[in-house]
């Protein structure tokens, strides 16, 4: 056997956060075989750029050994930059260098000599899909391209080690396929080594090995399969006709014995504890026609396991009474052809939709689908170009500001003050909102103890764990009782406990009767919303429940398409109709 | 150097080129930037008083007390307003519409006539203390001129005494602009060659592109040479423009040889784009980058050069500051070569000292400029 | 309202207070200015080296040198013996002056005649040569009058008395330190505010504080409170070192001298706020303040007179809010002014404040993104 690509023994990594040091790596061992991809899977904040860096001569490690194909990147990071392969996370791009000067950078940088150059263009350029677009300056690519770009330029010398730090972040499904065929393709010819990091789990299961990593430490290294079998015997379907999807789940979800619950299409996905045996008339006794089925582990499934392991069980605490309005058919969020242009791009192309009281309601796309633009323009805080939109009866940009006191929102990026602790933050909210008295004070309670914060009431929020700035976010935007929610991605990158945690919470919400707009390029999130659209190139190309839009994809060999497969669907579609 | 070094340091200053063609802001620094600056402080900032508002007040006119005042009204330096009383005059002194008055009493004329010492007043506002010094200077040289004509006249020799006769090298009107203008050409450089490269460097750091270029082949000597040469030659560009303004538009004499000045321009770029690349190697964010380069290059370089504050008078200590201000040296060789020519021993010792500085930034680049990220 | 103002005031100044590198520029930059402007920033000439040419034997050329020598302006370093060695010692800068003291001065002096006396003067840094020459003049009429004396002859004829107003001792520090506490205020309290916005809309806050009940023009009230309690509060200290370590009387009303603060505060803050409305990044805040400062401290009369300006300049000058206070500063500290004598100063500032605030909030309003 051929000796390691990688190999790390008990690497210590630590980094100053204000006056506050953070263990971005904890005594950390993997060994990364020659050949193959090897995924290093965990949430934002796991340590995976960390690693990245450290495998590539950027950091040295506080303590501990690297061997990178035989080099100490420590002793001589030049002789290990020139012989690895990076592309760091936000892939830089020259922006303003065309896409065939970025490629001739990179080969001149890598001694490619000119008589090969034609030939190895050529093949990424058509691997990639690029060639028509040899000429567009880099910045006039969408994210896919982007990625398919950088990936490109990586490739040009072909390298014996390859990192690369999340690849697929914000890239449509679409664009993500096709980046892994490249590297499947690029391993297979050339013989290299890949170390690609991801927080998608899905993407796992393509790996020949994870490494599973959360907080600096590793959970464990395996083959897919490997870590599948843990959960084996413990993974079932449930399905209860007639009863919401999100509803069996969040009363699953707090049964004994029950780990892990998610809607996966019509169906609520549980995992067990060890031994547990779900009987369908012992579960839930009061529904009847509650069918149970027992299903193959996923990779998913061996993750949460192994998290419940490392943080201990946790399940989210009761948000309180919110009262709303019952009347469910009231429409509160109405769009019709709004249109946004910037110069002469269109972000947002006619978009129309409405959304009911009591609705969670998806906006879903990939990076540069226009939801984000679609989003600033409803809570006011971006003119539109054309079309009308009103919130509550109101448009938000126009609206008196008592109109505002009636909304929550909740940026895409953790956007609280940095520098001032959780409890000031808290407290400026609350003010802004105009709570007084009684209420200021008991509102500031329930948000430090619903949320779990107490402990961190005097920490800048800056320095948070990334799953505590999301709560502190979102109990900020929770403070005055909002009756309708704006939410922009609130679980890109955190963890997929955290990320259920927020999920119960958003239903518990919604079932008093709070009107939720969430945006999120998480396709299998979908399936809590009760209507969602589909966004792409600033248009809509799907309305409906989730439900309905699976059922498109449908055919004969293919009877349960998951959201992403419809998505893919109706992506090809568009394209084959251009 | 071998071809594969050679390829990459090709690549690495195409791809600047590239940028620096497309990108509007670096051609808007090292063009516009000078030519604003240029203006601003070249009209702007300037020490020769004319037309200064001046209060006469004369008791008793006569002959005498008139040729004195005529020697005022046509002086350049002085726009005098009569005044009936002093206290008038006094008055427009503290509202600021007068900067000087000068008084000759009533009993001045016959003091005059009997030989008698017969004083002449002169109150100035003093807050301007350089502007007020200056002002006493031009009255001083109205009334010695007055003095020689009144003597002449009556055929009498001028009492007896040492007579000052100056003569003022290189500059004989004393246009403050002419000394101005080339030390802002220095001042400008400062600004221009450190913000440059403050700003490219730490634009890529921001950009996430320096961590792709760092895990290359490419060698931290080839990403600074990189770097400089292209920056380099539009630096050049820029001062060469600045120079060609200063020259035609100010009408600043050359006096020196073409050559030094480029030898000299040519240093001192090198040495303001290796403060700019030890700055952003640093700071490793454009923010940062362009406040500290603000900062550490522009206000020293106003003040500590000697460019309009005269290096001596300072206390020692600051003294010893302004040995490590690169446009202090610059400044120097400038004002010689535009209105002194070419004095071989200032521009050496100049240039040698230069040199110090550029080998001590390169140096701290160096130390920097580590591929690494922390 | 009032709660909301007072809440976004509190939070503005605790993210000031508590981020490391807004602390750094409050701090940092003032003291270093204060130090380098207030000593180095001197137009007071000391120590001009000199060389003397002495061609005279006599004893009365020595008594001249005596002089000279004695004179804070002027250190005498290098002897002279012939006429070719002064043009090296001025082309190398090694002299400012050489003073050239004819081979009958002492004789001609003896007989009542008037000596000639050449002075060389370096005229590449034409202000310095003139100051130097002032300073040499003064000096030779001071040792004429008193060889008129010991010849026993009378003083006849005219002379000059001269006296300066407010700054006896034409002290430059005087002029300068009391600008300084406009400049400095001016570059606090414009960065600080540049910033607010732009900071916010970079970490993406500014969206979150837009969607909450808070109006425009809260939101303009409580980032301009910071702003204009820094500026008061960094003048405050400076105005007191001014006083206390530099020695700078002050003579006039302090009343005034705050009214006038408060008001050139609220301009800056304007600017300030104007700029961060406009700018998308922080580097472009940065950026656009100093594109205004340069400019508005060269047109203020800071370091040189607004008078020696060509005239379109000079009235570019009366855009400039720096302009007004440093003569509302200057005035009330050394030539003791009270508010009456700078309603003129007042109303400019007030105005600018005005317009650029009314502006800073329409851009709040109309550029969302």
């Amino acid at each position: 056997m051929s000796p390691p690509a990688l190999r790390l023994e008990a690497v210590t990594k630590r980094f100053a956060a204000g006056d506050r040091v953070v263990t971005a790596l904890d005594a950390v061992d993997i060994v990364v075989p020659a050949g193959g991809i090897c995924g290093l899977i965990g949430p934002d904040g796991a340590g995976k750029t960390t690693l990245m860096r450290l495998a590539a001569g950027l950091l040295a490690p506080d303590t501990g050994r690297i061997d990178v194909l035989g080099l100490d990147p420590t002793a001589e990071p030049q002789a290990v930059q020139s012989a690895v392969g990076y592309m760091p996370q936000r892939f830089g791009l020259y922006e303003d260098l065309s896409v065939q000067e970025n490629l001739d950078l990179y080969a001149d940088l890598h001694g490619v000599p000119h008589s090969r150059r034609r030939q190895r263009y050529a093949r990424l350029m058509r691997m990639t899909g690029l060639a028509p677009f040899t000429r567009r300056l880099a910045g006039r690519l969408s994210g896919g391209m982007k990625q398919k770009l950088g990936l490109a330029c990586a490739l040009v010398d072909p390298p014996r080690l390859l990192l690369l730090d999340e690849p697929t972040v914000g890239v449509d499904p679409v664009s993500r396929r096709e980046l892994w065929s490249i590297v499947v393709q690029q391993v297979g010819e050339a013989g290299m080594t890949v170390l690609l990091s991801t927080a998608y789990l899905d993407e796992a299961e393509r790996c020949d090995q994870v490494i599973l990593i959360h907080e600096g430490r590793v959970l464990g290294q395996d083959a897919p399969e490997g870590f599948a079998r843990e959960a084996a015997g413990r993974s079932f379907e449930l399905e209860a006709p007639g009863v919401h999807a999100r509803r069996l789940q969040s009363r699953l979800a707090r049964l004994p014995g029950v780990l892990d619950a998610s809607v996966i299409g019509d169906q609520v996905r549980i995992v067990t504890t060890p031994g547990f045996d779900p009987d369908p008339r012992d579960l839930l006794p009061q529904m009847h026609d509650l069918s149970i089925r027992a299903v193959p582990p996923r990779f998913e499934d061996a993750f949460i396991l192994r998290l419940r392991g490392a943080v201990g069980a946790s399940s989210p605490a009761p948000i309180g009474p919110i009262q709303v309005s019952a009347d469910r058919d009231e429409t509160v969020i109405r769009v019709r052809n709004l249109e946004r242009r910037f110069g002469r791009f269109r972000a947002v192309k006619g978009v129309s939709f409405s959304v009911r009281r009591g609705e969670i309601f998806g906006l879903l796309g990939a990076n540069g689908a226009g939801k984000t633009t679609t989003f600033r323009m409803l809570c006011g805080l971006l003119p539109p170009s054309g079309g009308e939109l009103s919130v509550a009866g109101h448009d938000l940009r126009h609206a008196r500001a008592q109109a505002r006191a009636r909304i929550g929102y909740m940026a895409q990026k953790f956007s609280l003050y940095s520098n001032l602790t959780v409890w000031q933050n808290l407290r400026f909210f609350a003010a802004a909102y105009g709570l007084r008295g009684a209420r200021h004070r008991q509102r500031l309670r329930w948000a430090l103890e619903g949320f779990e914060l107490g402990a961190f009431r005097d920490v800048n929020a800056g320095v948070l764990p990334l799953g505590y700035k999301q709560r502190l976010a979102f109990a900020a935007a929770l403070m005055h009782e909002p009756e309708i929610l704006f939410l922009d991605e609130p679980t890109s990158g955190v963890d997929p406990l955290a990320r259920r945690e927020f999920w119960a919470r958003i239903n518990a919400l919604a079932e008093a009767g709070v009107t939720a707009l969430v945006t999120t390029h998480f396709m299998e999130e979908a399936n809590y919303c009760d209507r969602l659209v589909i966004m792409a190139d600033g248009e809509i190309l799907a309305e409906g429940s989730p439900h309905e839009i699976r059922a498109r994809a449908r055919t004969p060999d293919h009877p349960r398409p998951s959201m992403e497969d419809a998505f893919i669907g109706l992506i090809q579609g568009r394209r084959q109709a251009a | 150097m071998n071809a594969a070094t050679r390829m990459r340091l090709r690549g690495m200053i195409r791809k600047e080129s590239l940028q620096i063609v497309r990108d509007p802001s670096s051609i808007a620094i090292a063009f516009v930037l000078p030519v604003i600056l240029l203006f601003l402080f070249g009209y702007g900032v300037s020490l020769d008083a004319r037309r200064i508002p001046l209060g006469l007040v004369i008791e008793q006119p006569d002959a005498a007390t008139a040729a004195l005042a005529g020697a005022f009204e046509r002086s350049e330096f002085f726009a005098p307003r009569r005044f009936a009383s002093i206290q008038e005059a006094r008055r427009a002194l503290v509202e600021r519409r007068l900067d000087g008055i000068v008084w000759m009493r009533s009993d001045f004329a016959r003091r005059l006539l009997h030989g008698d010492t017969a004083p002449i007043a002169v109150l100035v506002n003093g807050v301007d203390a350089n502007q007020a010094r200056i002002t006493q200077g031009y009255v001083q040289g109205a009334w010695l001129a007055w003095l020689e004509r009144y003597a002449a006249a009556r055929g009498r020799a001028l009492p007896a005494g040492a007579a000052l006769e100056p003569r003022v090298w290189f500059n004989a009107a004393l246009v403050s602009r002419h000394f101005l203008v080339p030390g802002l050409v220095a001042i400008i450089m400062t600004l221009i060659g450190s913000l440059l490269t403050a700003l490219v460097v730490a634009r890529e750091w921001d950009r996430g592109t320096m961590e792709a270029l760092m895990v290359t082949p490419l060698h931290i000597r080839e990403l600074i040479a990189g770097k400089l040469v292209p920056y380099f030659v539009l630096g050049m560009g820029g001062m060469l423009f600045t120079v060609a303004l200063a020259v035609w538009q100010f009408d600043v004499p050359l006096r020196g040889s073409l050559w030094a000045l480029a030898g000299a321009g040519a240093l001192f770029m090198l040495v303001s784009l290796a403060m700019g690349l030890a700055i952003s190697f640093a700071a490793k964010n454009q923010f940062v980058a362009g406040q500290v380069a603000i900062v550490v290059t522009f206000l020293p370089a106003f003040i500590l050069s000697g460019f309009i504050f005269d290096i001596h008078s300072m206390p020692g200590p600051i003294q010893v500051i302004t040995h490590v201000v690169p446009a202090r040296y610059f400044v120097a060789i400038l004002q010689s070569l535009f209105l002194a020519g070419d004095v071989w021993p200032v521009y050496w010792a100049n240039m040698a000292a230069m040199v110090v500085l550029l080998a001590a930034f390169m140096t701290m680049v160096r130390r920097k400029a580590r591929k690494r990220l922390e | 309202m009032l709660a909301h103002i007072l809440a976004l005031a509190l939070k503005e100044f605790l993210a000031l207070v508590r981020d490391p590198r807004s602390r750094l520029v409050l701090i940092g930059p003032p003291i270093a200015q204060l130090i380098v402007f207030g000593y180095a920033a001197t137009f007071d000439l000391k120590d001009v080296p000199v060389a003397v040419y002495n061609e005279d034997p006599g004893a009365t050329s020595r008594a001249l040198i005596a002089h000279i020598q004695g004179s804070p302006h002027f250190r005498i370093v290098e002897a002279v013996d012939h006429e070719a060695a002064i043009a090296p010692l001025i082309d190398r800068k090694r002299v400012l002056l050489v003073l050239h003291v004819g081979p009958r001065f002492t004789a001609r002096l003896a007989r009542g005649e008037s000596a000639p006396l050449q002075a060389i003067l370096d005229g590449r840094n034409s202000n310095t040569a003139m100051l130097a020459l002032n300073d040499l003049r003064s000096v030779v009429l001071a040792f004429n009058r008193e060889l008129a004396a010991r010849q026993g002859r009378r003083d006849a004829g005219a002379v000059l008395q001269t006296r300066a107003w407010y700054n006896e001792q034409l002290d430059s520090q005087w002029f300068i330190v009391p600008g300084i506490v406009g400049l400095l205020t001016l570059v606090v309290t414009l960065v600080v505010t540049a910033l607010s916005v732009a900071r916010e809309r970079e970490q993406g806050t500014f969206d979150q504080l837009l969607v909450t009940p808070l109006r425009p023009v809260e939101i303009l009230v409580g980032k301009a409170i910071p702003g204009v309690a820094i500026g008061a509060l960094e003048g405050s200290v400076i105005i007191g070192l001014a006083v206390a370590w530099f020695g700078v009387p002050l003579r006039g009303e302090l009343a005034a001298l705050y009214l006038g603060l408060v008001l050139f505060l609220l301009s800056a803050v304007g600017v300030g706020l104007m700029i961060s409305a406009i700018a998308v990044t922080q580097q472009q805040a940065v950026l656009g303040a100093f594109l205004f400062l340069v400019p508005a401290v060269i047109l203020s009369g800071f370091a040189t007179p607004i008078a020696n300006m060509p005239e379109a300049v000079q009235w570019l000058t009366y855009l400039d809010p720096l302009r007004y206070f440093l003569i509302v500063v200057r005035a009330v500290f050394l030539e003791g002014a009270d508010h009456t004598l700078l309603i003129h100063q007042y109303w400019p500032m007030a105005l600018i404040g005005l317009v650029t605030l009314a502006a800073a909030g329409w851009l709040f309003r109309h550029r969302m993104y």
